[in-house]
């Protein structure tokens, strides 16, 4: 088989895409964690996020964080167009630092939850949905 | 301001002082994601609630920031601690300035 100039260039073309594609939005996850943390460094543990194993309809996916002592938790979809999904910040009156959403996922990808303590270190955790219909149109 | 908003809010009427409740809470608004393009290729701009806060007699439950990845009709079920009689009042803020209000009256018994 020979490659012609055309295919060649679009076999590059194609490979150049590939490429590029996933850093962007690394970097953008890389980013709003930061942002969120301050350059702290995230431990583990302390913090629960429930999400189903696998999601039918990615426009709503039901998730649940439980951080006991946290002050603020945010949420991430690492595979989403843009990674924020929503910050909590729970107040005085909050019975427990719990609470639950749904949000929407474009793909099968992690989401990532990141608990603020009171004591003011990070703890993050993360879970895997399988997502059969992406949730973001396009 | 979007169309046909209507805010529900679940909330017991009455709780023990210092219980802590379950409070469940739904709007409905399209939540455009700003990632959608119409029948012609032209992208839809971006129309969400970009903010919820629950304030019981003037102290914060939760405030919440939201991204174009919340859902339509917006979904939040958190607990609230309840230390005397009072009214909670649940904010909404929409991008395009319209704020939506609702408010519960939860007395001890």
């Amino acid at each position: 088989m020979t490659f012609t100039r055309r295919q060649a260039i679009a076999t590059g073309t194609g490979f150049a895409v590939a490429l590029a594609l996933p850093l962007p939005a690394r970097a953008a996850l890389e980013d709003t964690i930061a942002e969120f943390t301050a350059g702290a460094a995230v431990g583990e543990g302390g913090i629960t996020l429930t999400a189903p194993e696998i999601a039918e309809n990615g426009n709503t996916v039901p998730v649940e964080v439980d951080a006991p002592g946290a002050v603020a938790v945010m949420l991430l979809a690492s595979g989403n167009p843009s990674p924020d999904v929503c910050t909590f910040s729970f107040g005085s009156l909050a019975g427990a630092q719990r609470a639950s959403t749904r949000i929407r996922l474009a793909g099968t990808q992690d989401v990532i939850a990141i608990a603020k303590m009171g004591d003011g270190s990070f703890t993050r955790t993360q879970s895997t949905v399988k997502v059969t219909i992406g949730g973001c149109g396009g | 301001m979007a169309e046909g908003v209507r805010a529900r809010v679940k909330a017991p009427a009455t709780a023990a002082a210092g219980e802590s409740v379950t409070i469940k809470t739904l709007i409905s608004h399209p939540m455009e994601s700003g990632q959608r393009k119409d029948g012609d290729g032209n992208p839809i701009p971006r129309a969400i609630i970009n903010r919820f806060t629950c304030v019981f007699n003037g102290e914060t439950v939760v405030d919440v920031m939201l991204e174009p990845a919340i859902s339509t009709n917006p979904y939040f079920e958190f607990e609230a601690t309840i230390p005397e009689a009072g009214d909670m009042v649940f904010t909404w803020y929409d991008d395009d300035g319209s704020v939506y209000e609702e408010t519960k009256s939860i007395a001890i018994g």
